[in-house]
């Protein structure tokens, strides 16, 4: 089997010890860092998404790719030429100010690594401001919001209607999700999409940015 | 009776079952070894880190109807609002498994753990349920010893946040039960501190007053109609029906 599936494999497998070697044999044939990500790690993590999406795999074992893909990923990181891995495009993420409740913000964001995109991770309790702030100091082209409860939702809009007043609205996305918010609370407030799960979150932020 | 329950971590061990609908496996579910073996690992850290404790304090009718009003943000009609009127016995409660738990949760996904730290995330959350129905047990012995009612008495918990119920409720939940003493405190927003918590009102009563459709205004938003299963539980075991008739088929 030709290297770069059996890196794929691994990861559909979540084989994070084995991953590292199998990366190493692709670099000594003089693979470029750049196609071991898209055609291995990346295309590995595309069949995982495919595989959880029709119920065939379940959440445990797309993070335990996710590991894999983190790890090889660490691997390759230092040998990409600048700006080469944010290709895909930079992503502002966290859960919303009030809220502490960040598992659900954590799986998107790995979920986001692991299709390609750069993910910055504010943590939680982010005040609407630091939101803002850090796309446009780091030229991200979304922002993810997370949610547990109703309370603390209404942060959101706030995020939403921060980036209209800079004229920003169009230039970078917003994102919501978590447990208490819905496709009709995003068009309520004006956000751009929705992800009711992690793989979801992949596929909005996929077509928001395809079309920026 | 106001009460400090120290729970035993062997008396709510999580279920496998409950554990992974968390994880998104519909119960009977075919799953890898990889899945069991990191269910096995989550309960064993569960043993290790959780740090179960309670608290739950009797409430009469009046004094709950103050705390249940609670910033004036409920839905017009709840089915709370009509079962606990018809109660006889009422008790506030608030239940965490602990700060610790999810400290380790926090850990293993900072060391890139995220199956088992995900995992553990849902079986501390199983942990809390368990917690929180030990809870109903402890008030419903102490309602037999200190008033003889008779064991058919039906108990069940509900929580602000749930049925109409607005989560902004808690507020005065705490000012009355002040489970600050179990370590549990409350943010601006409600959220309480430590996360794997939960709070509510015991209602003790005949089987008969917890039985309702499931057509109020909070259903219709509602996701997981968990109260159907509840109530055909009690039905199935009491033979109850209520003024809403039976409830529908279990999901
Ligand atoms: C398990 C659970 C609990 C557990 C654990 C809590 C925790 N989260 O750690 C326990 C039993 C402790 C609990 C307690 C409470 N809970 Co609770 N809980 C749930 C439940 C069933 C699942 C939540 C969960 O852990 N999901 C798994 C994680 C991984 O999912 P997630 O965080 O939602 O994230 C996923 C998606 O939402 C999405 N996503 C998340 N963030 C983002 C961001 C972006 C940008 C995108 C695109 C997508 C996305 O992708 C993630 C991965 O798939 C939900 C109902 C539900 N079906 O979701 C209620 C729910 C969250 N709880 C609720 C409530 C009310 C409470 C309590 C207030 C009840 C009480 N009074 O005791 C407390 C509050 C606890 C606290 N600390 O304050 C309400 C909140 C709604 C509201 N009214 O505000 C819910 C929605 C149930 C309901 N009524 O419908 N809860």
């Amino acid at each position: 089997m030709d290297l770069l599936k059996q890196i794929a494999m691994a990861l559909q497998c979540g084989d994070s010890d084995g991953i590292g070697e199998l990366l190493q044999q692709a670099l000594d044939n003089k693979l470029a860092p750049k196609e071991i990500l898209d055609r291995g790690l990346i295309a590995g993590m595309n069949v995982v998404g495919d595989r959880y999406k029709k119920h065939e795999i379940f959440l445990p074992e797309v993070l335990l790719a996710a590991k894999a893909m983190h790890m090889g990923m660490e691997k390759l990181k230092p040998l990409f030429l600048k700006d080469e891995v944010v290709a895909r495009g930079r992503i502002v993420i966290g859960t919303v100010q009030g809220d502490i409740h960040d598992i659900g913000k954590n799986l998107v964001a790995i979920m986001l690594s692991g299709a390609g995109f750069e993910v910055i991770d504010l943590g939680k309790d982010v005040p609407p401001k630091k939101f803002i702030e850090t796309a446009i100091e780091h030229n991200a082209k979304v922002i993810g919001m997370s949610a547990l409860l109703t309370t603390t939702m209404p942060i959101m809009k706030k995020v939403v209607e921060g980036l209209k007043e800079k004229g920003l609205d169009g230039k970078i996305r917003t994102v919501i999700g978590g447990a208490p918010v819905s496709n009709e609370f995003a068009a309520q407030i004006g956000a751009d999409g929705y992800g009711y799960d992690s793989v979801q979150a992949v596929d909005c932020i996929r077509k928001l940015i395809s079309l920026s | 009776m106001r009460e400090l329950i120290e729970i035993r971590k062997d008396e709510i061990i999580p279920d496998q079952t409950n554990a992974l609908a968390l994880q998104g496996i519909c119960p009977g579910t075919r799953v890898s070894a990889n899945i069991l073996k990191l269910f096995d690992r989550g309960l064993e850290i569960f043993a290790k880190e959780a740090r179960p404790v309670g608290m739950v304090a009797a409430i009469s009718g009046n004094d709950f109807d103050f705390v249940y009003a609670g910033e004036g943000r409920n839905d017009t009609n709840t089915p709370v609002a009509e079962i606990f009127r018809k109660a006889d016995h009422l008790a506030l409660f608030a239940v965490t498994v602990g700060q610790t738990l999810h400290d380790k949760i926090n850990e293993l996904f900072v060391a890139k753990d995220f199956a088992l730290g995900s995992m553990l995330d849902s079986v501390a959350s199983v942990g809390v349920e368990k917690a929180a129905d030990l809870l109903e047990i402890f008030f419903r012995d102490g309602l037999q010893r200190e008033f003889g009612v008779d064991g058919n008495i039906a108990v069940m918990r509900y929580s602000p946040g749930y049925c109409g119920w607005h989560v902004s409720g808690q507020r005065k939940l705490f000012d009355y039960l002040k489970p600050e003493e179990v370590g549990i405190t409350l943010r601006p927003s409600y959220l309480m501190e430590p996360l794997k918590s939960a709070s509510g009102v015991i209602i003790a009563g005949s089987p008969e007053i917890h039985v309702f459709a499931d057509t109020y205004a909070c259903c219709s938003q509602c996701e997981s109609h968990s109260c159907r299963q509840r109530i055909s539980r009690l039905v199935n075991s009491t033979g109850a029906s209520g003024s809403g008739g039976q409830p529908a088929a279990m999901e």
